[in-house]
């Protein structure tokens, strides 16, 4: 699992490929927690190379959403949300609790 | 029944994911239906290796698969701290942010994902689980 990383004006967008698990979650929350630790709220995060994901991902969306809607600072939504992640987010009841769209420069340009 | 012992460790949760979707796949599973037997698998050996083995360094995770005419059947197998998932109360998904709970979520999506979930702590101290599902 990577997660990339890049700053636009108005918000960052966080790319990740491969798989997150329990095993690559901390990894995962470790750079969700940099971006809004360096006072930044606004996040787009591009799921075009996500295979998979488990509910430890789903957690680490939600304890960073949490942060990033305090205050009306900003959010997390997503970008390209391969079909299966998108199935499971709706399972667990999470789809009205992110915003997504098909491509990641929409999603920056939302903000 | 194909059976693997597997180290209780999250690093083998690929490993893992792979057996049970290898196994799903050769037995006429479809894509979408193997995806959410390896998600309900993961959250199901998630739990074991966290909380039945939160102490413990050198668990071990038994898993067999094993199917009868339509209908697969998971069995996990550990020798640890008993969890019994119906403990767990299921989140309410119609909370808010703030008040959405981060626990519990693994559990609930094992359940919605499979037809059936069966949690059985065994005379000789082995905690069984259960996960089965007929062929869509």
């Amino acid at each position: 699992m990577e997660v990339f990383k890049k700053e636009f004006k108005h918000c960052d967008v966080l790319t990740v490929k491969g798989r997150v698990d329990s095993a690559t979650a901390p990894q995962f929350s470790q750079a969700l927690d940099a971006v809004t630790e360096s006072g930044r709220y606004k996040i787009v995060i591009d799921m075009s190379g996500l295979e998979y994901m488990s509910s430890a991902g789903f957690r680490a969306l939600l304890a960073t959403q949490r942060i990033c809607k305090r205050y009306n600072r900003g959010e997390v939504v997503l970008a390209i949300v391969p079909e299966r992640i998108h199935e499971a987010l709706e399972l667990a009841g999470f789809t009205e609790l992110f915003k997504m769209y098909n491509d990641p420069l929409t999603a920056v340009g939302s903000f | 029944m194909k059976t693997v012992k597997f180290s209780a460790d999250f690093q083998f949760l690929d490993e893992i994911r792979e057996f049970v979707g290898q196994f799903a796949g050769e037995n006429g599973f479809s894509e979408k239906e193997v995806y959410s037997i390896q998600l309900a698998a993961d959250e199901a050996a998630s739990n074991i290796i966290e909380h039945a083995y939160a102490e413990v360094k050198n668990g071990e995770l038994e898993i067999s698969c094993g199917m009868e005419g339509d209908i697969l059947t998971i069995v996990l197998r550990d020798h640890g701290k008993s969890f019994n998932p119906d403990s767990v109360r299921p989140p309410n998904l119609k909370a808010g942010l703030s008040e959405r709970q981060i626990g519990g979520l693994g559990i609930y999506l094992m359940r919605k994902l499979m037809d059936d979930v069966k949690y059985e702590s065994t005379a000789n101290g082995d905690n069984l689980l259960t996960l089965t599902k007929r062929r869509g």
